[in-house]
C-alpha cells in the first residue's frame, strides 16, 4: 500500500518523535509511505485566520505536489494539517470558480484527483485491526490508555471522516488490537486550547488540567494522541495545571505510532520516547519488563 | 352566442396596485362575446357578489368571468353566486389576476398586458363551458378513527354522542396513548390518569363505537362517504370474550421483559398489559418471547394453566376484516426524538441521563419506581437535576428545525413535581426561551420559578459526561456570557416531538399528503386545520404538528364536527368535472388503469371489447389518465380539448392570424 505522507512543520521539528515513529510502525504494517516532495507549510490556524485565500493556496499547493507526483492519497498525521488540507480540498472540489480562482494564486492546476485521510483512519479502513495484530510483537498487557482525538480530527463531521463526531472509537480499537486496555472517559473531543497556547495560555491551562483530571478519573495509564498541539499541551503543561489547581499529574503524553511501535518491538530511543517531558519510562516497566 | 359577463376584482391594493384597472377594464369590453364588464373593490364581498347576480339578471349573461384571485380561494364561492342568480354553477371561469400577476410582477404596464391576456384566455375558455351536474352518492354513515390516544378517544366519542356508529382502531394493546404514560397535566396539575381513564372506559362500553386494539389499517379502497377498509386484528392470543381480566395468567408467567410502556425503566411479562388501567383490560401474549413460541407448544403454558375462565389460546390467528365507512379520523399522534443523535450528551449511554418521557413514568405513583424519583444507575434520590430542553427540536443539525411545542410546559411542570417530591433537590433548566403561550401558561411558570426555585440558564447544553456517580453537565448562560458547569446526579432530556416513524407509510395507504417532517398535511393551515385534502379524511392531535392535550382534545372535536357535517345528509355530492370515457374511441390499452392515482378506472367489456371505465364516485378530476390516452377517449369535464386548446391560444391569436395559423380546432 502506497500512500503520499505529508509531515507538516510539526513533525519536522516540535513533534520529530511522531515522524520517527511512523517511519518505524508504518513498515511493520506494509504501509508505503512518499513524502510529499517540495512540501511546503499548510498555513494551519494562523493561516485562515488572516486569510481565506492564503489558507485555501497553502493548502491547495501541497495537493497539487501530491497530484503532480501520482500519490492520490495523503496521510497527514497532525490534525491540523489534516484538517486544513482536507477542507481546503473539499472547498475548491466543490466550486469550480474557486478551484480556478485558487490555482491563479498557486500558478499551478490542481484538478482535485487527491484523497486527504488520516493515520488512524488509514490504520483502521485500509490497514486493519487483523494486520495491526499480526505486527505485534509485544503485546501491551496490561496498559490502560485514554484514547484521545482532540478537537479536529473528528469536527467539523461535515468535512472530517471518522467514525462518530462526538465518541469516536477507532483509536480504542487499535490501542485494542495491541493489547491495551482502552479506558472509557469522558474527554475523548474535548478541545486543548491549542490556538490560545501564546495569546490566551490560562485558557490552555484549565483546558489541560480537565481533560488530564478526566483521564486520572478513568484510572488511564497514559493518554495517546494523534495530534502534535495537543500534546505539547497536554506534556508540557502537566506542572502548571499542578500550580494552578492543585492536583498531581504524571501522565505519560504518547502519540498512537509510539505506541503501535512499542507493541511491534521497536526500542525506546528509535521511537522517539525519551523526548517527552513526562517520562514514560516507569509507565513501560509495568507493561512491559523488556523495557 | 354567449353572453359573457367579465368582472374585475381590486382585491383592494392587492390587484389595483399594480394592475391598472381602467385599462383591463377597456381591453375587456373589446372581447368578443363579452356583454358585459364591471369592477368591484371585493368582488368576494356581499355587495360584489350581489352585483354580479344583477348583471347576470339585468344583461341576461349565461357565462361569467370573475378577474381576482386563485380559484383555490374563492371560485366555490362565485359557483354558489351565479347558481344563486340561476346559471350553472360550472359556467364560471376565474382569471387569477393576484397570485398569477399582481403579486409577482412589479412593473404595471407588464402586470396590466398580462392581466388582460389572462382575462382573454378565461372569457376564450368560458365561452365553450358546458353546464353540469354534481354526482349524488349514499354516504356510509360510519366513521373510522384510526389511533386511540385522547385525540382519537375523543374524536370516537364526539361522533358518537352525535348518533353515529364509529369503529376505534388502535395498534396497541391498549387505548390511552401517550397521555396514559403521564402523571400530571400542565398547568392545572390535574392527575392525567384520572381524566383520561374515565373517558377510555367510556369508549368502551358505548354501543355506538367498535374498539380494535392490537389491530392495524392495511388497505384503504374508495372514496369519500364510501372508503372500503381492511383491518387486521392481531392475534392477542386471548380469548376476549371469555378472559375476565383477572390478571392470574400474568402472575403466573416466569419471563421478565423490558416493558415498553415503562421505557426500559420497568419490567412486564409475556402476557401483559401495558398498565394495570389498560382498555380492554384482556392481556396480550408477545408471540416474539413466549417460551410456547419460541420454545415449542410443550414449553412452559403456566398462564393456561393458572386461567380460570379457559380464555388462553395459543392457536388463535390474525384476523382480517373488512368494513365500510363514510369518512376517517386519522389521531395516530407522534413519537418521540431519539436522543441517541446526541453523543455529546452520552448518546443513550449515561443510566442517569434520561428522557422526559422516562421521567414521566417515574414520577407517576402507577410507574415502575411506585412514583419514586431515583437516579436509575443506583436507585439513589438525586439532588441536583438538569432538565434539558430543545434536544432535537430547533437544532437543524439533528434535521429538526421547528419546535416541539409541549417541552417548555412540560419541563416546567416537571421541575415542579420534582420539587414536591424530593423537597431538598434543585432544578436547573437549560433553556433556548420560554414559550409558554397558553391559558394559564405564563403563569404557571411564573410560579415553577417563584415558589419551587427552579433555576432557569438561557442557553444550550454543550456536553454532559460522567464523573463518578456525578454527571457534569457544561453548557453556557448567553443571558450572563459566561461558560456553566452544572454538577447533577439525573439529567432529563426534553425530546422533540417527531411524527411516527410510519407516518408515510400510513399517508400512501389513505392517500393524504404530509409534510418533510411526516407529519399530515392539513388543507389550509388556518381555514381548514383538521381537515387533510383527501375529502372525507380528518386529521386530529398530534398526527398533524406538536400538540398539547387542549389543543388535541380540540382538534378532535373540531374533526368530529366535520364527520357529522358529512352524515348529515343522505346524499353527497361529488365534485362533476371528472374523466369520462368514449368507449367508441378507446382501444382498451388500460394505460390510464395503470397511471390513476385513485384507482378509479376498472377494465369493462362493451360488445366483447375491453374497454376502460370510470368510477364517478372515486375519480377527483386530476386529469392524469385523460393526459396518457393515447386515442384521446378520455375527456375531462370542464377542462375538454377544445376548451383547454382556446384558452392557451388566446393571446397568441394575433400572432397565429399574422402566421396564417389556423386556430386549433374548437
Amino acid at each position: 500500500m502506497r500512500y503520499g505522507y505529508f509531515p507538516g512543520c510539526a513533525l519536522h521539528s516540535t513533534a520529530k518523535e511522531f515522524d520517527l515513529s511512523i517511519r518505524l510502525s508504518c513498515p511493520h504494517l506494509d504501509l508505503e509511505l512518499v513524502e510529499v516532495p517540495d512540501w511546503s507549510c499548510c498555513g494551519a490556524s494562523p493561516g485562515h485566520m488572516i486569510s481565506e485565500e492564503l489558507a485555501l493556496a497553502l493548502s491547495v499547493r501541497n495537493l497539487y505536489q501530491a497530484e503532480r507526483h501520482d500519490l492520490t492519497t495523503v496521510i497527514a498525521p497532525c490534525a491540523a494539517c489534516y484538517s486544513r488540507l482536507k477542507s481546503a480540498n473539499k472547498e475548491v472540489r466543490e466550486d469550480a470558480r474557486l478551484m480556478s480562482r485558487i490555482n491563479r494564486v498557486v500558478g499551478e492546476e490542481f484538478t482535485g484527483k487527491v484523497e486527504v485521510r488520516h493515520l488512524i483512519e488509514v490504520l483502521y479502513k485500509d490497514v486493519g485491526l487483523s494486520r495491526i495484530e499480526s505486527s505485534v510483537t509485544k503485546p501491551l498487557k496490561g496498559m490502560k490508555f485514554a484514547c484521545y482525538y482532540g478537537c479536529l480530527l473528528t469536527r467539523p463531521p461535515k468535512v472530517a471522516d471518522f467514525d462518530d463526531v462526538e465518541n469516536p472509537i477507532i483509536m480504542d480499537r487499535i490501542v485494542e488490537a495491541l493489547g491495551a486496555e482502552p479506558v472509557s472517559w469522558s474527554h475523548k473531543t474535548e478541545c486543548c486550547g491549542a490556538s490560545f497556547a501564546i495569546s490566551r495560555p490560562e485558557i490552555v491551562v484549565r483546558l489541560v488540567d480537565e481533560i488530564l483530571k478526566a483521564a486520572q478519573f478513568a484510572a488511564a495509564d497514559s493518554i495517546v494522541v494523534a495530534c502534535p498541539l495537543c500534546h505539547v499541551n497536554l506534556d508540557m503543561r502537566q506542572s502548571q495545571a499542578r500550580n494552578k489547581y492543585g492536583r498531581n499529574y504524571n501522565i505519560p503524553i504518547l502519540y498512537i505510532s509510539q505506541v503501535i511501535g512499542l507493541a511491534q518491538g521497536e526500542a525506546y530511543k528509535a521511537l522517539g520516547l525519551d523526548k517527552h517531558l513526562v517520562s514514560p519510562k516507569d509507565l513501560l516497566k509495568k507493561g512491559l519488563a523488556s523495557f | 352566442m354567449a353572453r359573457v359577463g367579465v368582472f374585475v376584482c381590486w382585491c383592494g391594493s392587492n390587484i389595483a396596485g399594480t394592475v391598472d384597472i381602467e385599462t383591463v377594464l377597456e381591453a375587456a369590453r373589446r372581447i368578443a362575446e363579452v356583454v358585459h364588464v364591471e369592477d368591484n373593490k371585493y368582488t368576494c364581498s356581499e355587495s360584489g357578489q350581489q352585483s354580479i347576480k344583477k348583471a347576470i339578471k339585468e344583461h341576461d349573461l349565461d357565462r361569467v368571468v370573475v378577474a381576482s384571485c386563485s380559484p383555490l380561494m374563492h371560485e366555490v364561492t362565485f359557483r354558489r353566486c351565479i347558481e344563486s342568480a340561476g346559471l350553472n354553477p360550472y359556467l364560471l371561469e376565474m382569471a387569477n389576476l393576484r397570485e398569477h400577476c399582481s403579486w409577482v410582477h412589479r412593473n404595471r404596464g407588464e402586470a396590466t398586458d398580462k392581466a388582460i391576456k389572462l382575462i382573454g384566455m378565461a372569457v376564450a375558455k368560458v365561452r365553450r363551458l358546458e353546464p353540469l351536474i354534481p354526482i349524488r352518492m349514499p354516504v356510509e354513515k360510519r366513521a373510522l378513527v384510526l389511533g386511540g390516544g385522547i385525540a382519537g378517544i375523543q374524536a370516537a366519542l364526539d361522533i358518537s354522542k352525535a348518533g353515529y356508529l364509529v369503529t376505534l382502531v388502535e395498534r396497541l394493546p391498549t387505548i390511552g396513548g401517550h397521555m396514559a404514560q403521564l402523571d400530571k397535566t400542565f398547568p392545572t396539575l390535574d392527575c392525567s390518569a384520572c381524566i383520561l381513564t374515565p373517558k377510555m372506559g367510556e369508549v368502551l362500553h358505548d354501543e355506538n363505537i367498535e374498539l380494535l386494539t392490537y389491530s392495524e389499517v392495511e388497505e384503504v379502497r374508495g372514496w369519500v362517504g364510501n372508503f372500503e377498509v381492511q383491518i387486521r386484528k392481531k392475534a392477542r392470543s386471548v380469548d376476549m370474550v371469555k378472559c375476565t381480566g383477572c390478571g392470574e395468567c400474568i402472575e403466573k408467567c416466569p419471563l421478565k421483559l423490558p416493558s415498553e410502556w415503562d421505557l426500559g425503566l420497568g419490567l412486564r411479562k409475556a402476557i401483559y398489559r401495558p398498565f394495570p388501567q389498560a382498555v380492554p383490560g384482556v392481556p396480550v401474549i408477545d408471540r416474539e418471547q413466549c417460551f410456547v413460541f419460541t420454545k415449542g407448544k410443550e414449553k412452559c403454558r403456566a398462564c393456561e394453566r393458572a386461567c380460570p375462565a379457559d380464555a388462553i389460546d395459543f392457536e388463535q390467528e390474525d384476523e382480517v376484516i373488512k368494513r365500510r365507512f363514510g369518512a376517517i379520523v386519522v389521531a395516530t399522534g407522534f413519537s418521540l426524538f431519539d436522543e441517541k443523535a446526541y453523543g455529546e450528551y452520552g448518546g443513550g449511554q449515561y443510566k442517569d441521563v434520561i428522557s422526559a418521557l422516562q421521567f414521566e413514568r417515574m414520577v407517576n405513583a402507577a410507574g415502575p419506581t411506585g412514583g419514586h424519583i431515583i437516579k436509575p444507575s443506583n436507585g439513589r434520590e438525586p439532588r441536583n437535576v438538569v432538565f434539558v430542553q430543545c434536544v432535537g427540536s430547533r437544532d437543524r443539525a439533528k434535521g429538526i428545525p421547528y419546535c416541539s411545542k409541549i417541552c417548555c410546559m412540560y419541563t416546567a411542570k416537571q421541575a415542579l413535581l420534582l420539587k414536591e417530591h424530593l423537597p431538598e433537590s434543585q432544578a436547573y433548566i437549560f433553556c433556548i426561551d420560554i414559550r409558554a403561550g397558553g391559558k394559564n401558561y405564563e403563569e404557571f411558570v411564573n410560579r415553577v420559578q417563584s415558589e419551587y426555585g427552579a433555576i432557569y440558564i438561557r442557553g444550550r447544553v454543550s456536553r454532559i459526561y460522567e464523573r463518578g456517580d456525578k454527571l457534569i453537565v457544561k453548557g453556557t448562560d448567553t443571558l450572563a456570557g459566561i461558560p456553566v458547569e452544572v454538577e447533577a446526579d439525573l439529567v432529563v432530556l426534553a425530546t422533540a416531538i417527531a411524527s411516527q416513524s410510519d407516518s408515510p407509510q400510513l399517508a400512501r395507504i389513505l392517500r393524504i399528503p404530509y409534510d418533510e417532517h411526516g407529519f399530515f398535511s392539513e388543507a389550509h393551515p388556518k381555514l381548514r386545520p383538521v381537515e387533510s385534502v383527501t375529502r372525507g379524511i380528518f386529521l386530529a392531535g398530534a398526527c398533524q404538528s406538536p400538540k398539547d392535550i387542549p389543543d388535541s382534545v380540540a382538534t378532535a372535536g373540531a374533526a368530529a364536527v366535520r364527520v357529522c357535517e358529512l352524515f348529515a345528509s343522505d346524499e353527497l355530492a361529488l365534485e362533476p368535472a371528472i374523466a369520462l370515457v368514449d368507449a367508441e374511441r378507446c382501444s382498451g390499452c388500460l394505460n390510464c388503469l395503470e397511471v390513476c392515482p385513485f384507482e378509479a378506472i376498472r377494465e369493462e367489456r362493451v360488445d366483447s371489447r375491453r374497454v376502460a371505465s370510470v368510477s364517478e364516485s372515486i375519480c377527483q378530476g386530476c386529469g392524469t389518465c385523460a393526459a396518457v390516452c393515447r386515442s384521446e377517449a378520455i375527456t375531462m369535464k370542464g377542462f375538454t380539448s377544445p376548451q383547454l386548446y382556446s384558452q392557451i391560444a388566446a393571446p397568441f391569436e394575433e400572432i397565429l392570424k399574422e402566421l396564417e395559423v389556423e386556430m386549433p380546432s374548437c
